[in-house]
């Protein structure tokens, strides 16, 4: 049970966080045909457009209402008819999904009331584009929050309220958190698929930003959740929900539809894929393909070659809430201690569940000074300053990751993904292993420091 | 100065020829041209004067607004420093809901120089207004005196929220925050006859210390590079240098006019980039040096170094004309910094099929239809889509942009090469200038293309996609003839 610390200080020194709308707009990418629509002043929407360039090396389909000084001072309904209508003809998407970010929610307009009255004037000239509202304040929240927001608003605005007159028997929606990665996405819905149950999973940003070249030139996303399997949510059997942050999606769709909802806080280690397995056993009567097994055998067999290089080490972890209780869960079950904790938001629930004493609310200069005398960092790209300072090996997780390529086709999850994130960590100690020295190993040595670092890593040996 | 007072004296730039040729009314318009919601593109104010100041290596750069301003967008640019890694490092005031409906920005901004003060020591700290604290009103200038006043160090303002305009007037805006608050703050006790100050340099990947020792081959000495891998002293002192350098044109040129006026700093407008503008910009500071006093053997001395230098770049350039003569470039980036990179690359035999002059003056565009064959290949702004199409129909051999329209020229399958901020190879001066034809022939003749150009074997229009309806047995029987010709090694490439 961990104690969750807030934040204590003015100035954040090398955020952590990614913003809200951000998050949001992440979330419309996994939806084909879709645009994202920033409410606020062109920068916020280029910063971002350029942080998701960095990290999926693609061009990535977001826009703007271009908020000026004059529009700031009298309001922004215009600015947002505009950017919808422009959008319509330009780009022909079958979703615009928009994010608000600080300046319009600052000014505290009715943005709602704003796209109910565009929605049912222009209601002729939008036929055909489903149009979503995300509040998200980048004041408030990170990724995942405006990820859940952006999946709630979607779920809110087009899935078909009501019971649905028939269920589909076979048919399970997945609701993937952000920490998820697209090889992630992909292998869930390799997994379901394998007990012959049909998945539609939103957001499905295994379809839209898995790198692909097409043959033309198209101005949204291409592939990603249909519209229409949105719109029919609510005639699936179950509903599985990945991370704490989708209970809220789930939640809201159990409300609007009756679907049930199962929620994993996370599928990377042994316990949680084998309750995983176990649910899509019941769902479709059918034992677990051979295939599923074999990888089961892996891992344990994994889990037993790994441990050595696990045992003892410290490992200081920043990230979202749902991706840091995942990654502290895999290797606090691998023998290794968390040596630091830090998060983006306080606001989760599943931070006090995270494997260690504190969780600190705070930044990557929080990080770097709790991080001192760890084993291994493990944040995104931009802790390599902390990285180099500290001398300790980064494992790259999360977002953003500008400065390795194939971030998006790193698989975490499931049996297979457990395996290859415990031999990848294996192997990171491994090669930071120092061959021992007389004066390393000399008992004189260091007789008032506490931190006696090399006994940790002559564990490590077979 | 209110920020209104401050935009509409930057858009009555005297010195901006753009300017010079409108007429009262227009001017007053300002240049931002209006943007349009749902169809924009590009960087807000904020953006803009970040880009300018933030290079300056030991200061610390504080945010003043929520996360994304700073959060999503820090450590992404490629200058680099000799000295400090302070800049590199992130502060912002990351407000919260409750800062803003508490109006607790300004005490936590006092707070947060307080922080950064004790914790780093910097010789000055530079604070960003953005959107959200400038519409709520806070005191950025009284909250910087005061905190200069209490830590005794500089703390300048730096007033450009994201809404006042585009990333050209952040520029211009952090030019001024400049010349307000630190030009002239400092008096150095070496002042020489041969220093001279580079404005508008940012010394990405490094690329200004490939010109820097040409400088001082010839006795000059820089007193500011502003601001690439400048130090907060060196801009505090630049109002003693003799002459000044202004490389990028839009950015600064209000700084440039205004060092002038007030320190009588004669200026011109040069670049680094291709042969014959690195050539000049040597004659032109050895020019301006001489006017103001330096001993005119000068000029013969930059001639010499000129034309040895010039000499020894022509000949590490022309093993490339065999493999470059005759190549097509498109040239997707406006301003004047790329016209003598044209040059060179016409020299060498390259072709230039097309150029945007979205940013370019009317004298460029003269510029342009002399180079141009044919000047219909002057495109003002191109959409994506226009894009695509020319480079997948292979009109050009290579695309040189920015990162922003890197994928629209890889999903065409065409060879790219970034010549803008987030680039990573130096191309300034002389050996610039090779490094820039290098990684053209690199990029051109890479074997890449060939591969990702290639249908899948199933797709290509051979025997056995022609027949669909052959059983499994015969296709795999032909596959098997298809490759039996084919030596292990070529499999290899694959």
């Amino acid at each position: 049970m961990a104690t969750v610390l807030p934040v204590a200080k003015a100035a954040s020194v090398n955020p952590l966080k990614s913003s809200q709308p951000l998050g949001a707009a992440f979330a419309y990418l996994g939806v084909a045909g879709a645009v994202p629509l920033f409410h606020g002043s062109q920068g916020c929407t280029s910063f971002a457009l350029v942080l998701f360039v960095r990290h999926f090396k693609e061009a990535i389909p977001l826009q703007t209402t271009a908020m000026d000084e004059v529009a700031t001072i009298l309001g922004g309904a215009d600015h947002l008819e505009e950017a919808i209508l422009n959008l319509k003809t330009r780009t022909k998407p079958k979703l615009i999904g928009i994010c608000t970010t600080a300046l319009v929610e600052t000014r505290g307009e009715d943005i709602a009331g704003d796209v109910a009255s565009i929605k049912s004037r222009r209601a002729a000239d939008l036929e055909g584009t489903e149009i979503t509202l995300a509040q998200t304040p980048d004041f408030d929240g990170a990724i995942e929050e405006g990820w859940s927001k952006a999946v709630t608003a979607m779920i809110e605005g087009v899935a078909r309220r009501g019971t649905a007159a028939r269920r589909e028997e076979s048919r399970v929606n997945i609701l993937p958190g952000a920490h998820l990665t697209v090889a992630d996405v992909e292998h869930v819905r390799a997994m379901v698929e394998a007990f012959g149950l049909e998945p539609v999973i939103l957001p499905d940003i295994s379809g839209s930003l898995d790198g692909t070249v097409p043959e033309r030139w198209i101005p949204t996303t291409y592939g990603g959740t249909s519209v229409e399997d949105i719109r029919t949510l609510g005639e699936a059997r179950l509903t599985i929900a990945i991370g704490e942050h989708m209970r809220a999606p789930a939640a809201r769709l159990h409300e609007l539809t009756g679907v049930e909802y199962s929620l994993f806080r996370q599928l990377s280690g042994l316990k949680a894929v084998d309750r995983f397995v176990t649910l899509l056993g019941e769902l479709s009567g059918r034992p677990a393909p051979a295939s599923i097994r074999r990888r089961r055998a892996q891992l344990q067999d994994a889990l037993l070659d790994g441990h050595f290089h696990f045992s003892g080490k410290r490992i200081a972890i920043a990230a979202e809430p749902d991706l840091l209780y995942a990654l502290a869960t895999v290797f606090v079950g691998m023998g290794a201690q968390i040596h630091a904790a830090v998060t983006t938001t306080s606001g989760s629930k599943i931070l006090e569940h995270v494997p260690c004493e504190t969780v600190k609310v705070g930044d990557l200069g929080d990080f770097e000074a709790l991080a001192e005398g760890a084993d291994l960092l493990v944040t995104h790209s931009h802790g390599r300053q902390a990285a180099e300072r500290l001398g300790a090996p980064l494992l790259r997780v999360g977002f953003p990751i500008f400065d390795r390529l194939g971030g998006q086709h790193k698989l975490r999850v499931g049996y297979q993904g457990a395996r290859d994130l415990i031999f990848e960590v294996a192997n990171i100690f491994e090669s930071e292993r120092h061959e021992p020295t007389p004066e390393s190993l000399d008992p004189f040595r260091n007789r008032e420091s506490e931190h006696e670092r090399r006994p940790a890593s002559a564990i490590g040996r077979h | 100065m209110s920020s209104q007072a401050r935009v509409q004296a930057l858009f009555n730039e005297p010195a901006c020829e753009k300017n010079q040729a409108k007429d009262a009314s227009t001017r007053k318009k300002g240049c931002s041209k209006p943007l349009t919601p749902g169809a924009a593109a590009g960087g807000c104010a904020f953006d803009g004067a970040k880009i300018v100041l933030q290079p300056v290596t030991d200061v610390a750069h504080l945010i003043h607004g929520p996360l994304a301003c700073e959060g999503n967008s820090w450590d992404n640019r490629g200058a680099a420093s000799s000295g400090s890694a302070l800049w590199r490092r992130s502060f912002t005031t990351d407000l919260t809901e409750l800062d803003v409906v508490m109006g607790q920005g300004e005490k936590k901004l006092f707070r947060a120089i307080r922080e950064i003060v004790e914790a780093h020591a910097p010789p000055a700290v530079f604070v960003y207004s953005t959107c959200v604290t400038a519409l709520i009103g806070d005191d950025l200038d009284a909250v910087c005196f005061r905190a200069a006043e209490r830590f005794g160090l500089p703390v300048v303002p730096v007033h450009a929220p994201g809404f006042v305009g585009s990333k050209n007037l952040g520029n211009k805006l952090a030019g001024e925050a400049l010349l307000d608050h630190v030009v002239g703050a400092y008096e150095p006790d070496d002042v020489g006859p041969m220093d001279v100050n580079i404005l508008g340099e940012y010394n990405l990947a490094g690329e200004f210390w490939m010109v820097k020792p040409l400088l001082e081959a010839l006795g000059m000495r820089v007193r500011a590079c502003i601001p690439g891998d400048a130090r907060y002293l060196d801009i505090a002192g630049a109002h003693t240098a003799r002459a000044n350098m202004m490389v990028c044109s839009t950015a600064l040129i209000n700084m440039a006019r205004k060092m002038e006026e007030r320190w009588g700093i004669p200026f011109f407008e040069g670049s680094f980039y291709g042969v014959s503008d690195t050539s000049d910009a040597l004659r032109q500071l050895a020019r301006l040096l001489v006017s103001q006093g330096a001993d005119r053997a000068l000029t013969g001395r930059a001639e010499a170094l000129i034309a040895r230098e010039e000499a020894r770049v022509w000949r590490r350039l022309e093993p490339y004309r065999a493999r470059l003569a005759g190549k097509r470039v498109l040239l997707n980036t406006g301003g004047v910094k790329s016209w003598s990179v044209v040059a060179a690359l016409q020299e060498i035999g390259m072709e230039i099929v097309g150029t945007a002059t979205k940013k370019s003056t009317d004298e460029d565009k003269e510029r342009i239809k002399k180079l141009l064959k044919d000047e219909k290949h002057a495109f003002d702004n191109m959409a994506p889509r226009d894009l695509y199409a020319l480079l997948a129909s292979g009109k050009a051999d290579i695309m040189l942009s920015g990162g922003r329209t890197q994928f629209i020229a890889l999903k065409a399958k065409t060879p790219w090469l970034d010549i803008n901020q987030e680039r990573h190879h130096p191309y300034a001066g002389y050996d610039g200038m090779v490094e820039l034809v290098r990684q053209i022939d690199l990029a051109i003749h890479n074997p890449v293309w060939a591969q990702a150009r290639a249908p899948a074997p199933w797709d290509a229009p051979t025997r056995a996609s022609a027949r669909p309806a052959e059983s499994g047995a015969e296709t795999i029987a032909l596959t098997r003839r298809k490759f039996a010709a084919t030596a292990a090694d070529e499999l290899g490439e694959c």
